[in-house]
């Protein structure tokens, strides 16, 4: 190991923006040396500057961006060099996979194509020549049928697929690193370990060295030779990754090994009253229809049954396009379903949205992304009393100041923010308020569409613990949607596990996690423990 | 962009709306701040000029017909005397001695006839003496000292085919363009953002009907349209903005409603619905405050593009009538007029083109300030 050369070093690197309020830090000055074959991992929260920090070694930072430092490769800085001198380095022997996989691909072309293409601009060869090696590479990354999606457009393959040319892509040239920028991010838990198994089988054959961007404790800790931790633009403890996950010195790598989402979830009583009762809901999404050829629809939820008692939580797990989210929709009736949803001893399956306004304030839905859900132009006490408004017509302007007060402080944040803006909050934050917006009305039920899934571990253990003390404060009752087992764990105490819109599995949380009983529930908690299992063990 | 997770003061602060951002962003775009003055500048002496100029927007001075811009003041000195002779004989006096004294003229005139005290008025109503009086009257009345002040007048912009004050009217057409631009603007801006939110947030059925009649209105030839207004309701200012307001909310509507399309499937219109607000307060409280960015820009845009549809209306003579005038109709008389009188088509026009630079500027700024991410 110590043997071996160093391919890329990097030092005193210092990356600042240039922005109308003044000069911006992202990087304050940071050292990383990778060794020729080995894998190091850079890991912090979003905003640490560890993307910023390879964007800036590789020239690709936004026009408003300045570099200060060195960065080494074979022996000379590739910090500065001219574009053109760098395109010799940058994209042949240190290549870049980015994590959207989606909008990295030009839809116009075929793989094939765009695997070709660089090659004859740059390598030299004919488009016969680089169809070829192409192909090679489409094995290579163990693409299934290389020779028939090499004529594929990139819309017919699913995100790990494209995921897997983008890697073909980056191995076209024999680099010498590879970095990878949150690869698996945007890509469902099965998914991602094959991803990761196929990048530790490519570098365990081609001997390039990885640098492997993340947030998740649990992929370095499977791949990584050395870890780096990054807060705040600057390394904060680096080492070997036994020793740091084993030994972690800085008290930030402690507390991000601790975020992981603890605790369980007792199941209710039986006694408990029924709030909810769902049976065979059918959601179909018509996806193109003709005047002449029959409706071609997708059937996005398939029979679902489902059964919630007052203070149960009911986890919905399953992968991307499973219709976990559809489900949660077409409960509160927003989307036009079949069959039949009982709340509260009312059939609300098929009422208008005047019939429906009533019902509303109890049953509330939280979102994913909270950049999105919350309305940009107004202010935090505007949005969070938004439903006063609705439901509440007779209470005065302060009366409903007053209640956007209490329940700011219901999640923890101060009750002065509530004239400020939701671009001036953090992304945890912002959950808070989306949060606040649906405890105001003091619902029964509440519809979480992945609340946690945008945002960092440790503020996802915040928010997890937020919920929970909600939940028992309030009698509330939850509809957890999540891709994201671990934080299912935590919360859940019951499971219902989707696929193709399907239940495959349901039961009490700690009977599926222990004893799964289908095989794809199986696959799925194989996928995602790995990590976790691992990190339980060792924090 | 930067988290506020430092400490946070116990009295509610006031935050930095979205707005806010982009003021500053637009306050630092040199380009714009400059148009601002000058609009400024343009819409200030449009309002005030009229009412501190001496001269009446309306007022013919007909011995100053189409006399070129000037910083000194008229009559100049070589005019006085043949006007004065010109006046003296319609007057049917016989001039004796002429002789000037600064600001004044003293003649000695006779006449055949007696002569009537009141002929002075010949020389009181010619625009260039004023305060013309007798003295010295001989005794057979037939021979007296005329006493005359010359009239010192100042035509900054020079004078028209009509012999009136340019600069006035100038100022005066500057009321009239940016009134109906602004005007018609707003109605253009109320009609089309209600009707393409609405339009778009309802979707379905609706949208498509609502969207069909705004593609008849298009088709609608724009000149006939505004000819059966006039021949139904008479030429008139009001009607003026009501007729370009009503054809430009079109593509209002159609901007509005791309951008509540798109709008309307954010989540945060869906939490709204989730929570069981109104159609209505949807579309009030999260997709119109959402669209007006674009608006904006679009309404800087839209100004001078109505200022322009009024100088061509005016052009047909459909539009402003005499003795108003707007930018356009004075433009197309120094166009008539360009040969030996450029300086009737030369200040309208740098007005008018002023205006529409700072417009497009203030625009283009606008546009950087509220999407800062396109730049």
């Amino acid at each position: 190991m110590e043997t071996k050369q160093t391919v890329l070093e990097i030092r005193d690197l210092k990356v600042n923006f240039d922005t109308p309020t003044g000069v911006v830090p992202a990087v304050r000055g940071v050292d990383i040396n990778v060794k020729a074959g080995e894998t190091v991992a850079i890991v912090g929260e979003s905003g640490s500057g560890k993307s910023q920090t390879m964007m800036a070694a590789m020239g690709l930072l936004a026009s408003n961006g300045r570099t200060e430092g060195t960065v080494e490769y074979g022996g000379r800085n590739i910090l500065g060099l001219p574009i053109r001198e760098l395109n010799k380095v940058r994209g042949e022997k240190i290549t870049m996979i980015f994590q959207e996989p989606m909008t990295s691909l030009d839809p116009l072309y075929t793989i094939g194509r765009q695997l070709a293409e660089p090659m004859v601009v740059h390598g030299g060869l004919s488009w016969k020549e680089a169809k070829a090696k192409a192909l090679d590479l489409l094995k290579l990354v163990n693409i299934p049928e290389p020779e028939r999606k090499i004529k594929a457009y990139p819309y017919e393959m699913s995100g790990g697929q494209r995921q897997r040319v983008m890697i073909a892509m980056a191995l076209a040239n024999d680099p010498d690193v590879l970095i990878a920028d949150e690869p698996t991010t945007a890509l469902d838990v099965t998914t991602q370990a094959q991803i990761l198994d196929l990048l530790a089988d490519l570098q365990k054959r081609l001997g390039m060295a990885v640098i492997f961007i993340t947030h998740d404790l649990g992929i370095v800790r499977q791949i990584s030779d050395r870890v780096y931790v990054m807060k705040t633009g600057e390394v904060v403890e680096s080492g070997n990754t036994v020793e740091i996950f084993t030994n972690p010195q800085h008290p930030y790598t402690r507390m991000l090994l601790d975020a992981e989402p603890t605790g369980s979830k007792a199941l209710v009583p039986e006694s408990a009253t029924p709030l909810l009762e769902v049976q065979k809901v059918n959601v179909e999404f018509v996806l193109d229809s003709g005047f002449l050829k029959p409706a071609n629809t997708l059937r996005a939820v398939n029979d679902v049954s489902l059964f919630l008692k007052k203070g149960q939580t009911l986890g919905v797990v399953g992968e991307s396009g499973s219709g976990k989210s559809t489900l949660g929709r077409a409960i509160l009736n927003l989307l036009p379903a079949t069959g039949r949803v009982v709340y509260n001893g009312e059939l609300i399956t098929g009422k208008s949205r005047a019939q429906m306004q009533k019902l509303r304030r109890n049953m509330q839905l939280v979102f994913q992304d909270p950049f999105g859900s919350l309305s940009p132009r107004l202010t935090v006490g505007q949005i969070i009393s938004e439903g006063l408004l609705v439901h509440e017509p007779s209470l005065s302007a302060k009366d409903r100041d007053q209640r956007a007060c209490q329940a700011l402080e219901e999640v923890s944040l101060d009750p002065s923010v509530r004239n400020r803006y939701p671009h001036e909050f953090s992304g945890g934050q912002r959950q808070r308020i989306a949060i606040a917006r649906t405890m105001v009305l003091k619902p029964d039920l509440v519809v979480l569409d992945e609340p946690t899934s945008a945002l960092d571990r440790t503020i996802q253990k915040q928010i997890v613990e937020l919920l929970r003390e909600l939940q028992t404060a309030h009698d509330l009752t939850y509809l957890f949607i999540s891709h994201d087992l671990a934080v299912v764990r935590a919360i859940a105490d019951t499971v219902m596990v989707m696929k193709s819109g399907q239940v495959i599995e349901a039961g009490p949380t700690e009977d599926i996690f222990q004893s799964p009983q289908d095989e794809y529930t199986k696959k799925l908690i194989g996928a995602a423990l790995f990590t976790q299992n691992q990190l339980k063990a060792s924090a | 962009m930067s988290d506020i997770t430092q400490e946070i003061g116990a009295a509610p602060e006031r935050g930095r709306s979205l707005w806010d951002d982009a003021r500053d962003r637009l306050l630092a775009n040199k380009a714009a701040v400059g148009s601002m003055i000058v609009l400024a500048v343009i819409t200030f002496l449009s309002v005030v000029g009229p009412m501190l100029s001496p001269h009446e927007f309306d007022t013919v001075y007909r011995d100053y017909v189409r006399v070129p811009a000037s910083l000194e003041a008229y009559p100049r000195a070589e005019q006085v005397q043949p006007a004065f002779e010109k006046l003296a004989q319609r007057a049917r006096f016989n001039i004796g001695s002429y002789e000037r004294n600064g600001d004044v003229v003293v003649v000695k005139v006779s006449s055949r006839r007696a002569i009537n005290p009141k002929s002075t008025r010949y020389f009181d109503r010619s625009d260039i003496f004023k305060n013309a009086q007798l003295l010295d009257m001989s005794d057979d009345k037939k021979s007296a000292t005329l006493q005359a002040d010359i009239n010192y007048l100042h035509f900054y912009f020079g004078t028209d085919a009509n012999g009136r004050d340019m600069m006035t009217r100038t100022f005066i057409a500057g009321r009239v363009s940016l009134t109906i631009g602004l005007l018609a603007t707003a109605v253009a801006i109320f009609i089309g953002v209600l009707y393409g939110a609405t339009s778009g947030y309802l979707g379905g059925r609706i949208d498509q009907m609502m969207m069909r009649v705004v593609d008849i209105l298009y088709s609608l030839p724009f000149i006939f349209f505004v000819i059966m207004l006039v021949v139904f309701f008479g030429r008139n200012f009001v009607l003026m903005f009501i007729a370009v307001g009503a054809v430009e909310w079109l593509d209002m509507a159609r901007i509005v409603r791309g951008q509540t399309l798109t709008i309307k499937r954010q989540e945060y219109v869906q939490a709204a619905e989730a929570m069981g607000v109104s159609d209505g307060g949807i579309v009030r409280r999260h997709i119109i405050p959402n669209t007006l960015g674009p608006v904006v820009v679009y309404m800087t845009l839209l100004v001078p593009k109505v200022i322009l549809l009024e100088s061509f209306l005016s052009f047909l003579g459909l539009g402003v009538q005499e003795p108003m005038t707007s930018w356009g109709v004075l433009i197309s008389e120094g166009a008539r007029n360009l040969q030996g009188a450029a300086w009737m088509l030369i200040f309208p026009s740098i007005f008018l083109t002023s205006t529409l630079f700072a417009l497009n500027f203030i625009g283009d700024g606008l546009r950087d300030a509220l999407d800062p991410k396109d730049r």
